[in-house]
């Protein structure tokens, strides 16, 4: 065969603005980085709960500052990106079946919309109590 | 006969953290980072919150959820800066995101036992 | 509706061409006409040196894929008139180094895909004489959706990380394996998982979805990998748990 000189087209580095899809996709990634601060802002919660009655009331007082909720806020929104796409593609990842039944995609997604209903109640429930 | 394969763990665990952060996270995160400073539900009592996170059954499952959704994490962003960024040093880019999932794990067992 | 539509359309000769560019052509426009219709008048009463890959005009055969307006598409089933009163923009199918004009290079897959042992993989061959294979409705619906692929490639030019990273095996590679998997005929799913299980195997893939949402023939490539890293994993537990002969 004669050698051809092929064009290989270079990706652009903001490849992924130039279509929507691809937007929210990077968004949706880019919600890791919230979900490890969430984690280290508990991690935070904990540690001053241990310290103390005085020290956890300071913890809540300074997380009560506007710059944190601003961060805790936009946090809430990345994670609320998560929960959405995570429970829309999981019917699309896995077959789930009833015995031999197919389970429609509708219903395995409000289940597990339940499923976070259930825990959040539970959780809210053993906090507040 | 299927040789050992770590990617596929990790990927399992990547799929826990992430049932967890859509299940687990949002109730604990509006809880403690918004309802509690803000004030839309009362403080509880401090000690309420002391034999609740020092109970032995809550840290089990803390400590667990935090080591899977911090593996989440890292394994989603190791893949971010590689498509998002195009960082080519893939095994630098392994290492720190692994790692720092790592030492996160190890901070979230040292606090969450503290506790109680 | 107008008259005419213009098409701005990639040109690169390679022996005469640092790089391609656009040169913009006015064609037809009627309702029936596709982008397909538009590059063939263009070859046939404008410009005949234009070349670009087609063949069955209906969807069928996988040849005219293209980039229209920066969308992957067949262009024998891309209408003209959904993009009047245009220009529109046709490119050479995206993630494919670009031979001359709209004619990309698919070495890659053709070299990716039988990585994947894409045929029925038995440990006995039976002979023609003891008849067919025998397959009840049901076992064939288990895989035909992932059947339907034309290779047309449009999933891997939609694909970032293919785009990102080429030793990734990409999208129609993964479903076609897959394909072969849930067969009840074949017996080589073993085969293929080490294939996969390799890093530019199924792990490359972030489920970004692209791919089947260009997908011609709705293949669901982005479910076939999904799964498929979910049954590796399943024998990467196996693996680890139990001792050798049990696997």
């Amino acid at each position: 065969m004669t050698e051809v000189r092929v064009y290989r087209r270079p990706v652009p580095t903001w490849w992924w603005v130039r279509k929507r899809s691809y937007f929210v996709f990077v968004m949706r990634e880019l919600s890791s980085l919230f979900v490890a601060w969430l984690v280290v802002y508990l991690l935070m919660f904990l540690w001053a709960v241990g310290r103390g009655a005085s020290v956890y009331g300071d913890f809540l007082n300074w997380a009560s500052t506007p710059w944190v909720v601003l961060l805790n806020v936009v946090a809430l929104l990345f994670l609320a990106l998560h929960v959405v796409t995570w429970f829309n593609l999981t019917p699309q990842a896995m077959v789930v079946k009833l015995g031999s039944r197919p389970v429609p995609a509708a219903l395995v997604i409000a289940s597990q919309y339940a499923g976070l209903l259930v825990v959040s109640a539970i959780v809210l429930w053993l906090v507040v109590r | 006969m299927t040789r050992r394969r770590i990617e596929p763990l990790v990927w399992l665990m990547f799929s826990g953290g992430g049932v967890l952060a859509a299940v687990l996270l949002p109730v604990l995160a509006v809880l403690f980072a918004l309802a509690l400073p803000l004030g839309w539900v009362s403080r509880p009592e401090h000690g309420h919150l002391v034999s609740l996170f020092g109970n032995p059954l809550t840290q089990l499952v803390l400590t667990g959820a935090f080591v899977l959704l911090l593996v989440h994490s890292a394994h989603r962003f190791r893949y971010t800066l590689y498509d998002g960024l195009q960082v080519k040093l893939k095994r630098t880019v392994a290492v720190l995101c692994y790692g720092a999932a790592a030492l996160g794990a190890l901070a979230a067992v040292v606090v969450v036992w503290s506790v109680g | 509706m107008a008259d005419s539509i213009r098409l701005q359309v990639t040109r690169y000769r390679p022996d005469a061409d640092s790089e391609p560019r656009l040169q913009e052509y006015d064609v037809p426009l009627r309702q029936e006409l596709t982008v397909l219709d538009g590059l063939n008048h263009i070859k046939n009463e404008v410009d005949t040196t234009l070349s670009f890959r087609w063949s069955c005009r209906m969807g069928i055969c996988g040849s005219c894929g293209m980039n229209v307006d920066g969308e992957p598409r067949l262009t024998c089933a891309t209408f003209l008139s959904d993009y009047a009163p245009g220009p529109v923009r046709v490119e050479p199918l995206a993630n494919f180094p670009v031979v001359r004009d709209l004619v990309v290079d698919l070495y890659d897959f053709m070299e990716k895909l039988p990585r994947v042992k894409p045929w029925i993989i038995r440990d006995d061959e039976r002979s023609v004489d003891d008849g067919e294979y025998l397959q009840t409705p049901e076992e064939l619906d288990a895989y035909k959706q992932f059947s339907m692929c034309i290779n047309c490639m449009l999933c891997y030019a939609a694909c970032p990380v293919y785009g990102l990273d080429p030793d990734f095996i990409g999208p129609a590679a993964i479903a076609l394996a897959e394909r072969y998997d849930l067969d009840s005929r074949d017996r080589g799913a073993r085969e293929r998982l080490d294939v996969l299980i390799e890093h530019e195997g199924v792990w490359g893939c972030t489920f970004v979805g692209e791919c089947t949402r260009v997908c011609p023939k709705h293949v669901d490539p982005a479910g076939a990998i999904q799964r498929y890293k979910l049954k590796a994993a399943k024998e990467s537990v196996k693996a680890f748990l139990l001792p050798r002969g049990a696997r």
